[in-house]
């Protein structure tokens, strides 16, 4: 129980644990945590952002998704209307085309009709010389009414 | 345990508090308690080096179960003294604190160890007559420990607020600043400064002291009989479970106080 000189000696011996302490342990594992701390922090970080960017990258996915659908209604519309139009061309054009043919048609016929109706003339301005030229033949001098007939032949043309 | 005296209670109890002497000069002064420096010594070498060779190692990535272990400790410490201590407690306070801790729940610690046995085994192995194992329980050490805290308040407060701070202190506070109240203000704080180390150290020193005495009292119980010895070992279980709660409790205590005592110092009023 009695105090000596054992109390400076276990003082000097408690300032140098001390000291050993702060200078060599603290710090080096203060350390350690610290860097440890930083790194699970940055971790986590990184971790929110992910999720964060994750979240942008469906949201656009989806606004992309959104907008091709819509694109390719647009295309759609487009190329129905287009087919329409199309149609609509052709019909116009056949129809353009078939009344072309059929003017051409119908020239042709009228053009028959007159060549028929022209040898067909012919034909009974013939039949009319011939049959008058047999009646006529008894009493009717061919050589004396020969300017007659042909004047009934350029008519009956 | 000495078999040339009579082996009575008294001579009991004395034996087991005699401490090896080491005389280095005149006087009582001049005496070193061998068995308490060895041990202190010892105790501090050996915690203090196996946090060292941990914290050598330390990584900052996945750390091992030991270094996890001195982490929790430091963690603990360090989370203490941040409640009570505002300042770069990382410059001195908090490793402070951990030596502190660290130490003195050794010292303490080697109240558990049975008082007869380890007689035993340092007479007979060690060859040591007189030989007390727990350092705490001199009052040396604990007057060590508290008068170097004492010691480093006076040194921080002063280096804080300046050496006419410190007394302006003395004399200002904490009653105000009237001449009149200079007187109780100066008394006040006399014994402030005398009261802290006394019982900073008192109180540690007691626990183990009391402690140690406890033990030996229950360890009497042996010279009644078989009954007597299984009743005092019953005793003594449930004393060194309880211990286990007054060393803890009196190293965290000591290390707080310590704490409180460097940031009053870092304070000014």
């Amino acid at each position: 129980m009695n105090i000596n000189f054992t109390l400076v000696s276990q003082a000097i011996a408690f300032s140098i644990f001390i000291w050993f302490t702060t200078k060599f342990v603290w710090p080096y594992l203060l350390r350690a945590i610290e860097e440890r701390q930083q790194k699970i922090a940055d971790g986590l970080a990184a971790g929110e952002r992910g999720k964060k960017e994750l979240e942008l990258a469906s949201q656009r996915s989806s606004e992309v998704l959104k907008e091709a659908k819509q694109r390719a209604g647009e295309i759609v519309i487009q190329a129905e209307k287009r087919a329409s139009d199309i149609i609509e061309e052709a019909k116009k054009n056949a129809r353009v085309e078939g009344e072309k043919i059929l003017a051409g048609a119908k020239a042709e016929i009228q053009h028959e009709i007159f060549s028929a109706r022209e040898s067909l003339r012919q034909q009974v301005a013939g039949l009319a010389v011939q049959g008058a030229s047999k009646i006529l033949r008894r009493e009717v001098n061919a050589k004396a009414h020969a300017d007659l007939l042909a004047s009934i032949e350029t008519e009956l043309k | 345990m000495s078999t040339e005296a009579e082996l009575n209670p008294t001579s009991y109890i004395q034996h087991h508090l005699t401490h090896m002497t080491m005389s280095i000069g005149e006087g009582s002064f001049w005496v070193l308690h061998v068995d308490t420096l060895v041990m202190s010594l010892i105790l501090g070498v050996i915690s203090l080096g196996f946090i060292w060779m941990v914290v050598r190692k330390a990584t900052s990535g996945v750390p091992g179960k030991t270094q996890a272990f001195v982490e929790l400790l430091i963690e603990f410490i360090d989370d203490q003294v941040k409640n009570t201590f505002h300042g770069n407690r990382h410059a001195f306070v908090a490793p402070a604190a951990l030596t502190i801790f660290v130490w003195v729940l050794l010292l303490n610690s080697m109240d558990f160890l049975p008082v007869d046995i380890m007689a035993w085994i340092y007479e007979h192995l060690f060859g040591l007559h007189n030989w007390r194992g727990v350092p705490t329980a001199d009052v040396n050490t604990t007057f060590a420990l508290a008068l170097s805290i004492w010691m480093l308040t006076i040194y921080f407060s002063i280096k804080v607020k300046g050496f006419g701070g410190w007394i302006k202190e003395l004399f200002c506070a904490p009653f105000g600043k009237n001449p009149i109240l200079w007187p109780f203000n100066l008394l006040l704080n006399l014994i402030e400064y005398i009261s802290k180390p006394l019982s900073h150290s008192l109180r540690l020193f007691g626990n183990m002291y009391a402690g140690e005495i406890i033990f030996m009292l229950l360890g009497m119980w042996a010279a009644t009989g078989i009954a007597g010895t299984i009743f005092g070992a019953v005793l003594g279980v449930g004393w060194a479970i309880f211990h286990i709660l007054i060393v803890v409790l009196h190293a965290f205590i000591f290390m707080i106080l310590a704490v409180v005592y460097l940031s009053m110092a870092h304070e000014s009023h």
